[in-house]
């Protein structure tokens, strides 16, 4: 899992079966002092977050179906927790 | 799997239904020198390994085979903790 912020959200109105009734979230990894990591990218939101929100993404299909509840769902990014806080040292 | 360091913890209490009880760590892949190897990340802990420790986990869907029959939606997780390793 990785640490995102939420940057922003994402409408579509027609897209696949699946995905219908999905929130998107436009959400970018974020390296653990808070600089932004890499490319921003669509993930499904699980846990009812919203943009500012520091949160956890899984970025692999089984467990961002799992969190959308659905199975074979053409989907591989998703929002499953909301960070309170995260503690951690350097590793050397 | 992967050999990495625990260096923190993660507290979420809006979080999957599927992840309630479970304990988020912060991973850091280590070489088989024990120096850091690329960035660290989020892995859900079933063995209670603790913050300083070295580990291994797993990446992928199989992440969530340890927690069977539930099914978390995690694509990281902690599967031992290393008492040691040795190079030959």
């Amino acid at each position: 899992m990785q640490i995102a912020r939420v940057v922003g959200t994402v409408v579509s109105t027609q897209k696949n079966r699946k995905l219908e009734g999905a929130k998107l979230l436009l959400v970018q990894p974020m390296s653990l002092e808070g600089t932004p990591r890499g490319t921003a990218l669509l993930a499904i939101d699980a846990v009812g977050a919203g943009v500012g929100e520091q949160v956890l993404v899984v970025i692999e299909g089984k467990a961002a179906g799992d969190a959308l509840g659905r199975k074979a769902a053409a989907v591989d990014a998703a929002v499953i927790g909301i960070v309170d806080t995260v503690d951690y040292r350097d590793s050397e | 799997m992967q050999l990495a360091q625990v260096i923190g913890e993660v507290v979420a209490t809006i979080k999957d239904e599927n992840l309630v009880g479970t304990k988020l760590l912060i991973v850091q892949p280590i070489a088989a020198s024990g120096e850091p190897a690329g960035r660290a990340l989020v892995a859900l802990d079933s063995v209670g390994a603790g913050v300083g420790e070295h580990v291994f986990f797993v990446r992928g869907r199989e992440a969530a085979f340890p927690f069977y029959p539930a099914e978390p939606p995690t694509d990281a997780a902690i599967i031992g903790i290393v008492d040691h390793w040795d190079l030959g």
